[in-house]
C-alpha cells in the first residue's frame, strides 16, 4: 500500500540556512589548526578553494557543518572554522543524515575519500544518495589510500602495486560517477584539485542544489600515489583528455584547431573529431538526462582516457529530510493538542479505589 | 493449585462457579492460528476486569514455519489474579491446544489435573503423523492425568459462520476467536473490548469484522449451552494500589518513555533504527508519535541508524536508536565515538538469545558485559535495567536525564520477555516526571578570557562537557574521535593529556548520582541475599515469598544500575553470609561483583531463552537456605547450577 505524501516543493539548497549581511572572507572560516598534510597534497588546494568558496555563499558562518569520515582528506573539518565533526571510518553520511534530517537550518557537508566512502561506507553512501538528504559530499579520489600508508583502495586500477598488492591488485574499480548515478543521486559532479575555477562552480552548483550532492574530486597523493592524474594536468595530454560539460551546451573539447566532439553511437556516447562530423550531431549536455549523464560517466575507464568534468546531473527531487519534517508537522496539525498524559492512559484503564 | 481454591459456590444455573486466587493459561497452536492475537485479547479482556496479570508470548522466528510442526508452534501465557503477582507463571492450569504439535510441545509443561481444550478437527492422521505420534493421544490413556475436552473448534465456527457466506477455509480462520470466546465464558471476561477491538482491526472489510465476532460468541455460547463444562471459574479483581492501570508491554513502554523523555528534556526525539527482533516494535510505535514532535529515521543499517542519531544529538536533538544485541555489535564504534564526543544518546538493546543470530525471538541477559565493555578502548557508559514492562518507561525518562545530564551514551538494557510481556500499569502521572535543563552553551567559555570556546571545559560537578549545537555563533568548534586536549578540546596526542581524559571520562560515569540499593528483608535477619538485575525480578520476589511462607528468612534486592552500581552496594553485599545472582546468562553480574567488590558471589544460571519459574527459584534458594547446595559452603568456585541441576523442581519436593 502506498500513500500520496503530498510532498513539500523543492527550492534551493541553502533556502532555510540564515544569511549574513556581513562581509566575510577566507580568513573567518580559517580555523586556527595547523594543517598537517603531506606537502604537495591535493588537499591543500581543496582547502583554500572552499575556504574561498564558503565565504560567497553569504549563510552564517555558525550555520555551517562539515562531517567527515576517516582518511586523509576527513582532517578537513578542523581546519575550517565552522562547525564541524571527525567521525569514524565511513559514516559520516550517516551522522550527517541525522543533523539534516533535524536541522533544516543547517548547511551541512561531508568529507570522505575514496576508501573512506566507497570502501568501508559504501553502504551508507549509496543509501544517501538515493534518500536525498541536503547535503553535500566531497569525495576526494586519490585512488589510494593515504593515511595507512598506502594500500590501493576500490578506485585504483587493476594490476596496482602497493604495499598489500606487491603482485598486482586484483579487484575492478568503481567508477564513483556511475555508482552515484547508479544510487539514483540528484546531483552528480566532478573536478580537479588544481582547477580552482572548475571545482568553485561545482560546488556552487551543489550547494544551490536541494538534496544529496555527490561531488567527486581528484586529488593528488604525492606520497603513495603521486600523478595519478597527471594525465589530466599536463599541457600536452590534458586538452586531449579533458572533457568539460556545462548544460547547454554542446559537448566539444581540446584545442581550437584540433577540437573533439561527443557523438551517440548507438547506445553510446563516442568522442570524434569535430571537423569530421555534422555540428547537429555533436551532444548537446542536458544535466535532467540521466541516461547522458550515465553515458558520459563511462567515456573512459580506469584510464583516465577522456574524463568528463563538471556536473553530470542536476535534477529536482523531494528532499527525504523535507519530506521527513513535513510528515511530523502534519502529524502535528493534525493533533494540535496532542498531550502525553492521553498517551500513557491510552483506550483501557481502569482504577483501583483507595 | 487447587490449594488456592477459596470456595466453592453453586451458581444456580447449570455450571458451578468455582473462585480462585490465579490461574495460569496457555494458548497453544500453529503459528498461522493467531494465538497472540488471542492471548492479547484475552490479557486485555483480563486487564480490563481488574486482575493482576502477567504474560509470557513464546512464538518461533520464522514467521510461517511449516504448518502443524512442532517448529511452527506459537504460545501465549498469561498468569492473572486477584492479588499482585510477578511471573506468568510457571505450569500452566488450562492449555488450549489448536493441534497435535501444539499439544505435544506443551504437555510436559502441565501439572496433574490441569485442563486441556483441544480442537479435534486437527487431530487428522496426516497433523499426528508429522509430530510423530503413532496414534492419537486423545484415543489412548496417556490423557489420563488431565481434564480433557474435546471440541470441534473448526466445525462449531464454520457452522456458526454458515450464513456469512464466507469461504470453508476463511470461516475456518476465525477459530481462535471461538477458543477466546469458551475461555472468556470460562472465567467470566467482560466481552465489549474484544467486540469493538475486531471492529476496529478489520474497518474496512466489516464482513471479516462480524465473522470473527459470531465466532467469538459461538465459543462463548458453546460453553453456556453445552454440557461439556460443568464448571466455570471467577477470578476477583486484585486489590493492587490506588490508581488507574491499563495493560501495557515493555516495548508499548519504552516508547512511550522515549516520547515523554522528549517533553521532559524539552527536545525533539530522533530515533534512527534498523528493524530488528525483537526491539522493532518500539519503532514501529514512535512512528505513529510524530505529533509530539518525534521523528523516525528507519536506516540502511544498525550502523546507520545510531550514526544519524549522534548526528542528531550534535545538532541538539535527544538521539536515540533501538536494537537487540547484534545491532549492538554493528553499532559499537558509534557508540565508542559517542564517549569520545561526550554527547547525549540513548540506546536501547532488547536482549535475545546469542551468541550470532541466535534466539531472536526467545530472552536472555547475556549482552551485559558487551554493554559494559563491548567498546574498544576504555570506553564508560551508564546502564540502566528495567525490572517490568511497564518499568521500561521510567528506565527510558531515567536514561535521558542522566544521558543529557552527562552528556554521555546510555545503554538501556530490556530483554525479550519484557519488550512481548505484558503486566498491568499503574500509569504516571505526566506532571510529575521530572524535567531537565539541556543547557546549551550560549556564550564562549574560555577560562583565560580569550573569548574562545573550550568545548571540554568540564562542569567542576558533574565532569559534564559544554552542549554548543550548530547555530549558536560564536562557539563553533571541532569534535571528533581523534583524542583531545582536556579543556581546549584540540587533538592531543600528549601522553599525560591522553591519560588524564581517560580518567575524567571515567570519573565522570562513576560520578553520575544514583540511588542507594534497597534490600527487601521482611525478617531483617536473612543472611541470603538474592540478587538480581533486569527481567528477573519478578521470578526472583515471587521465590522469595514461596520460600518465606515456608517460614525461610531471605533477602533480596534488584540493581537497575549497573553502572555506575549504588554507593551502597559493596556494603550491602559484605553483610550477606552468601549472595546469590540468578542471571540468564553465564554469570555476567557475579563476575562484576565478584571484581568489583571481591565478594564470594554465587551464580544460578539459566540460558534456555525462557524467563525463570518461580518454583525453580524457590528450589534453587531453598538449597541454599538449607545448605544442601553442593557449593554453598563450598570453596571459591562459582556455583553455576544447570537446567538438569536443582533448578527443575524436584530436588525437594517442596511446592507453594
Ligand atoms: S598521504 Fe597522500 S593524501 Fe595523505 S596527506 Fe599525504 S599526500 Fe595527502
Amino acid at each position: 500500500m502506498s500513500t500520496d505524501l503530498g510532498l513539500p516543493s523543492i527550492g534551493g539548497g541553502l533556502d532555510l540556512v540564515p544569511t549574513t549581511d556581513a562581509k566575510q572572507t577566507a580568513k573567518d572560516y580559517t580555523s586556527d589548526q595547523e594543517v598537517r598534510w603531506c606537502p604537495g597534497c591535493g588537499d591543500y588546494a581543496v582547502l583554500a578553494a572552499v575556504r574561498q568558496f564558503l565565504p560567497t555563499l553569504g549563510i552564517k558562518r555558525e550555520n555551517t557543518v562539515f562531517v567527515s569520515g576517516i582518511g586523509c582528506s576527513s582532517r578537513f573539518p578542523y581546519y575550517l572554522n565552522t562547525y564541524g565533526m571527525h567521525s569514524i571510518h565511513g559514516r559520516a553520511p550517516t551522522i550527517a543524515t541525522g543533523l539534516a534530517v533535524s536541522r533544516p537550518d543547517l548547511s551541512v557537508w561531508v568529507v570522505t575519500g575514496d576508501g573512506d566512502s566507497l570502501s568501508i561506507g559504501g553502504n551508507h553512501l549509496i543509501h544517501a544518495l538515493r534518500r536525498n538528504v541536503n547535503l553535500k559530499i566531497l569525495l576526494f579520489n586519490n585512488r589510494i589510500y593515504g593515511l595507512t600508508k598506502g594500500q590501493y583502495s576500490p578506485t585504483s586500477e587493476v594490476g596496482k602495486v602497493t604495499k598489500s598488492t606487491p603482485m598486482g591488485s586484483l579487484d575492478h574499480p568503481f567508477n564513483p560517477i556511475s555508482l552515484a548515478l547508479g544510487a539514483e543521486a540528484s546531483f552528480v559532479g566532478r573536478a580537479l584539485d588544481s582547477d580552482r575555477k572548475g571545482l568553485t562552480e561545482v560546488l556552487g552548483a551543489a550547494a544551490a542544489h536541494r538534496g544529496s550532492a555527490l561531488v567527486e574530486i581528484f586529488q593528488d597523493c604525492p606520497i603513495f600515489n603521486d600523478g595519478s592524474f597527471d594525465l589530466l594536468r599536463k599541457p600536452e595530454t590534458k586538452d586531449q583528455r579533458l572533457v568539460p560539460v556545462r548544460h547547454g551546451e554542446p559537448i566539444t573539447f581540446g584545442p581550437e584547431d584540433d577540437t573533439f566532439a561527443v557523438v551517440q553511437r548507438g547506445f553510446r556516447l563516442e568522442v570524434v573529431k569535430a571537423a569530421d562530423v555534422d555540428p547537429v550531431e555533436i551532444m548537446v549536455h542536458d544535466a535532467r538526462n540521466h541516461e547522458l549523464a550515465f553515458a558520459l560517466s563511462r567515456l573512459s575507464d580506469q584510464d583516465l582516457n577522456h574524463t568528463v568534468t563538471g556536473i553530470f546531473r542536476n535534477v529536482d527531487r523531494t528532499t527525504y529530510d523535507d519530506a521527513a519534517r513535513a510528515q511530523v508537522q502534519q502529524a502535528k496539525d493534525n493533533n494540535p493538542n496532542a498531550d502525553l498524559q492521553a498517551l500513557l492512559n491510552g483506550r483501557d484503564t481502569w482504577t483501583i479505589a483507595g | 493449585m487447587t490449594s488456592n481454591e477459596t470456595a466453592v459456590t453453586p451458581s444456580g444455573g447449570e455450571h458451578d462457579v468455582i473462585t480462585k486466587d490465579r490461574v495460569v493459561i496457555r494458548f497453544a497452536g500453529d503459528s498461522g492460528d493467531g494465538m497472540q492475537l488471542t492471548g492479547d485479547r484475552f490479557t486485555s479482556e483480563t486487564a480490563t476486569f481488574g486482575n493482576d496479570l502477567s504474560t509470557l508470548p513464546n512464538f518461533p522466528a520464522e514467521i510461517r514455519a511449516p504448518a502443524g510442526t512442532l517448529p511452527g508452534v506459537s504460545s501465549f501465557q498469561l498468569h492473572f489474579a486477584n492479588y499482585d503477582i510477578l511471573t506468568p507463571g510457571d505450569r500452566p492450569d488450562v492449555l488450549v491446544a489448536m493441534n497435535p504439535a501444539a499439544l505435544k510441545a506443551n504437555i510436559g509443561d502441565l501439572p496433574h489435573g490441569a485442563v486441556l481444550i483441544v480442537n479435534t478437527d486437527e487431530f487428522t492422521k496426516r497433523n499426528l503423523t508429522k509430530v510423530g505420534y503413532e496414534q492419537s493421544p486423545l484415543e489412548d490413556d496417556s490423557l489420563a492425568d488431565f481434564q480433557v475436552h474435546e471440541v470441534a473448534m473448526a466445525t462449531l465456527t464454520r457452522g456458526a459462520l454458515e450464513e456469512t457466506g464466507l469461504s470453508k477455509k476463511d470461516a475456518e480462520r476465525a477459530k481462535n476467536m471461538f477458543a477466546l470466546g469458551l475461555l472468556s465464558w470460562m472465567y467470566h471476561r467482560p466481552h465489549e473490548g474484544t467486540e469493538r477491538f475486531l471492529r476496529e482491526k478489520f474497518a474496512r472489510r466489516p464482513e471479516l469484522a462480524e465473522a470473527n465476532i459470531l465466532a467469538f460468541r459461538a465459543g462463548h455460547a458453546y460453553g453456556e449451552t453445552t454440557e461439556a463444562f460443568a464448571v466455570t471459574y471467577e477470578v476477583a479483581p486484585a486489590k493492587l494500589e490506588p490508581g488507574t492501570y491499563r495493560q501495557i508491554t515493555g516495548n508499548t513502554a519504552m516508547a512511550y518513555g522515549l516520547v515523554a523523555a522528549g517533553q521532559t528534556t524539552g527536545l525533539p526525539v530522533f530515533l534512527g533504527s534498523y528493524p530488528i527482533t525483537p526491539a522493532s516494535d518500539i519503532l514501529h510505535e514512535l512512528s505513529k508519535h510524530k505529533a509530539f514532535g518525534v521523528t523516525t529515521f528507519q536506516a540502511e543499517d544498525e550502523i546507520a541508524g545510531v550514526g544519524a542519531a549522534l548526528g542528531a544529538s550534535f545538532g541538539g536533538a535527544l538521539g536515540v536508536t533501538t536494537t537487540s544485541g547484534p545491532g549492538i555489535s554493528l553499532k559499537s564504534e558509534t557508540i565508542g565515538l559517542a564517549v569520545a564526543l561526550e554527547l547525549p544518546l540513548l540506546v536501547i538493546d532488547v536482549q535475545r538469545g546469542g551468541p550470532s543470530t541466535g534466539l531472536p525471538t526467545k530472552t536472555e541477559q547475556a549482552d551485559l558485559l558487551q554493554a559494559m565493555y563491548g567498546r574498544n578502548g576504555e570506553a564508560p557508559l551508564p546502564i540502566i535495567a528495567p525490572r517490568s514492562p511497564g518499568d521500561c518507561f521510567h528506565a527510558a525518562v531515567e536514561a535521558a536525564a542522566i544521558s543529557v545530564r552527562y552528556r554521555t551514551p546510555v545503554i538501556v538494557l530490556s530483554d525479550g520477555a519484557l519488550a512481548n510481556g505484558s503486566e498491568p500499569w499503574k500509569v504516571p502521572d505526566a506532571s510529575t516526571l521530572e524535567s531537565v535543563d539541556p543547557e546549551f552553551a550560549t556564550e564562549p567559555n574560555a577560562p583565560d578570557g580569550s573569548g574562545e570556546f573550550w568545548p571540554y571545559l568540564r562542569d567542576s560537578e558533574t565532569l559534564a562537557r559544554p552542549w554548543a549545537i550548530p547555530g549558536t555563533p560564536g562557539l563553533e568548534h571541532r569534535v571528533g574521535g581523534l583524542e583531545k586536549a582536556d579543556g581546549r578540546g584540540s587533538i592531543s596526542y600528549d601522553p599525560d593529556n591522553h591519560d588524564r581524559m581517560v580518567r575524567l571520562r571515567e570519573a565522570k560515569i562513576d560520578g553520575i548520582e544514583v540511588p542507594d540499593l534497597t534490600v527487601e528483608d521482611p525478617s531483617g535477619e536473612a543472611d541470603v541475599l538474592v540478587l538480581g538485575w533486569g527481567s528477573t525480578y519478578g521470578p526472583i520476589v515471587a521465590g522469595a515469598r514461596r520460600v518465606r511462607n515456608l517460614g525461610h528468612k531471605i533477602a533480596t534486592a534488584h540493581l537497575r544500575h549497573l553502572n555506575p552500581m549504588p554507593a551502597n552496594l559493596g556494603e550491602v553485599l559484605a553483610s550477606y553470609r552468601t549472595v546469590l545472582v540468578p542471571e540468564m546468562n553465564l554469570g555476567q553480574l557475579a563476575l562484576l561483583l565478584r571484581g568489583k567488590y571481591l565478594v564470594d558471589a554465587k551464580s544460578y544460571t539459566k540460558v534456555s531463552g525462557l524467563p525463570f519459574k518461580a518454583e525453580e527459584l524457590q528450589d534453587v534458594f531453598l538449597d541454599y537456605l538449607t545448605g544442601t547446595h553442593p557449593n554453598t559452603t563450598g570453596t571459591s568456585t562459582d556455583a553455576t547450577a544447570g537446567t538438569n541441576g536443582s533448578g527443575n523442581g524436584a530436588s525437594l519436593g517442596v511446592q507453594a
